[in-house]
């Protein structure tokens, strides 16, 4: 399983109810199936990514999250999950606010447009930075919000999103000593595990 | 047909089974009636590996092969059904009947009422989804099915897949609903209305007992197929097959067929007032209209589809406005709330409604995916 998700399968409590946007191809809840008897729906827009799930045994909507998350009640899932696709959607803020409405508590993954080789990339070369986690071109990329750690806690602190847990990692999923102390710097993705601030989770 | 083409199940024999009594919902008791149906592939010793196609408005049992080597056309959903295809028959074993009510074979309206020894004809009692299941279960009976793999269905099929889910959660292990919709909308049953009115206007519609007065309202049927055909497809596909093209190239005078799309009604229109019985048109769509799983669960889908224990997938095509992806997604949103297994997925199909039953691929690859997994499941 990708290392990211293993991470993020450690958060979840069993027996959960779990929403994953951004499901991919229902690695993370076939997982949490068979190993947390967690009940889970993944959602995905890409047809061939929705014929892997149904091949895995996972429940599966198609539905662009452009479109938001009208669709569910308030507090209808026990944890809302999205994996590297923050930065992908037309409104983050939009996103958050509305998977921590339906949602308890949210575990949220982005790359890291604050690290270090993006920095010296802008700085050195004067255009916008290519890396290993960031692989695209800027006219071609599908990440059309990035954003820093820095960037995302300001817009939590705004919306009144509660930050319960945040670790960063590197190119490698692995959790260093220099990662640890400068995130924002060194850090590639961040887990963010989120809540309400007015602490109904 | 000269030869039998690849990948189709090859000529096919009509069957017939007895039933009866059975009292409908509306209360009335048929003493004595007929189902005819057709079965394709091999139930295997388990009997676990059974599939039920319910058919939509104007269909019926012969869903895939051929009647003779005559025949030049296959059943309805032969694009579907066969060996290797989607519904693989190398792997399941198919069932797909005539509705109670219907017009090729089954007791309907055309069938003679015992006590009169007339035809039914307006007399036939109002059937609903719910009796059409009740009906297919005692066929399951028959067959010595004790539950089917999966229940498939398009449009007012879909509506007899998820009626199943709720009435017989034990006999039923997938529920495959396509085009579909958890009733209809006010805008759906006034489409309805308007055909069922065309019908019983038509002056050779003798209250409903036309074939004792020796005609039949081919008139009003052909206005009610016409109207039906339209909201079957989408704006994009009329444009795309007719355009506006004129049969004389010019404007012309009197009300001949002048643009291409007239002519295809037309022709859709009186083929099937050639086939189809008035009475049947008017009793499926009564059925259609009717159609409320969530009424007898205090108007509440959630309570209703908490009824099931089976698996669902959840088709809806883009330009469908008959059975808009909306109403799927109701029917979605409404399982996931009662915590039941769903994949749904929305087809980005140019053909309106009818896109359930063409050869659209991302919705056959679809299909053949979901149905793999049920295959597995009863060891096929």
């Amino acid at each position: 399983m990708r290392e990211d998700l293993r991470i993020i399968a450690d958060l979840v409590e069993p027996g959960a109810r779990v929403l994953d946007l951004g499901c991919g191809n229902g690695e993370l809840l076939a997982h949490l199936q068979s190993n947390k008897d967690v009940r889970g729906y993944g959602m995905d827009i890409d047809p061939q990514r929705i014929n892997a799930c149904i091949r895995a045994g996972v429940n599966v909507i198609e539905h662009d999250l452009n479109d938001g998350l009208a669709r569910f009640p308030d507090a209808s899932f026990d944890m809302v999950v999205m994996t590297e696709t923050l930065q992908a959607v037309r409104r983050p803020d939009l996103v958050l606010t509305e998977m921590l409405r339906i949602g308890g508590e949210c575990i949220v993954t982005f790359p890291n447009f604050g690290h270090w080789v993006c920095r010296v990339w802008l700085v050195t070369r004067g255009r916008m930075p290519m890396a290993r986690h960031l692989p695209h071109n800027w006219y071609d990329t599908p990440n059309i919000h990035l954003c820093t750690f820095a960037d995302f806690e300001r817009l939590c602190l705004e919306t009144g999103i509660t930050v319960i847990e945040r670790f960063a990692v590197d190119s490698g999923y692995r959790s260093r000593r220099m990662v640890n102390r400068f995130p924002n710097l060194f850090g590639t993705t961040a887990f963010y595990r989120l809540g309400r601030a007015d602490g109904e989770t | 047909m000269k030869i039998v083409p690849p990948h189709s199940v090859g000529v096919v024999v009509p069957q017939t089974a007895q039933f009866g009594p059975i009292d409908l919902q509306c209360g009335v008791r048929l003493p004595h009636f007929e189902i005819v149906y057709e079965t394709y592939g091999q139930l295997n010793a388990d009997r676990t590996n059974a599939v039920l196609v319910c058919h939509a408005l104007s269909g019926h049992h012969h869903a895939a092969g051929y009647h003779s080597m005559d025949d030049d056309k296959p059943g309805w959903w032969d694009v579907c059904i066969g060996p290797g295809k989607p519904i693989d028959t190398n792997r399941l074993f198919v069932v797909s009947l005539n509705n109670l009510g219907g017009c090729h074979g089954s007791t309907g309206p055309r069938s003679t009422d015992p006590s009169t020894g007339d035809p039914y004809g307006p007399t036939f009692p109002t059937v609903t989804v719910k009796d059409w299941v009740r009906t297919q279960a005692m066929l399951a009976d028959t067959l010595e099915i004790p539950a089917f793999a999966a229940i498939i269905g398009g449009s007012l099929g879909g509506m007899q897949a998820m009626q199943w889910a709720i009435d017989f959660p034990d006999r039923i292990r997938h529920a495959l609903l396509i085009a579909c919709a958890s009733k209809l909308s006010a805008q759906n049953i006034a489409f309805n209305e308007i055909a069922r009115q065309a019908i019983v206007t038509d002056p050779e519609f003798h209250g409903g007992n036309y074939i004792k007065a020796g005609s039949n309202p081919d008139v009003g049927l052909r206005l009610a197929r016409m109207l039906g055909h339209v909201t079957y497809l989408s704006d994009y596909s009329m444009g795309d097959r007719f355009g506006r093209e004129l049969k004389s190239g010019d404007i012309a005078s009197g009300h001949d067929v002048e643009f291409q799309v007239e002519s295809y009604l037309r022709y859709q229109g009186s083929t099937f007032s050639k086939v189809f019985d008035a009475n049947t048109y008017l009793l499926m769509t009564r059925a259609l209209d009717y159609f409320d799983p969530a009424r007898d669960y205090g108007d509440d889908l959630v309570k209703a589809l908490g009824q099931a224990t089976c698996k669902f997938l959840v088709v809806s095509f883009s330009t469908d406005w008959r059975f808009a992806p909306e109403r799927s997604d109701e029917i979605i949103d409404a399982l996931v709330a009662a915590r039941k297994d769903v994949v749904g997925a929305n087809i980005d199909a140019a053909h309106g409604h009818d896109s359930f039953l063409l050869q659209v691929p991302r919705y056959l690859e679809l299909l053949s995916t979901y149905l793999d997994r049920v295959a597995a499941e009863c060891g096929q």
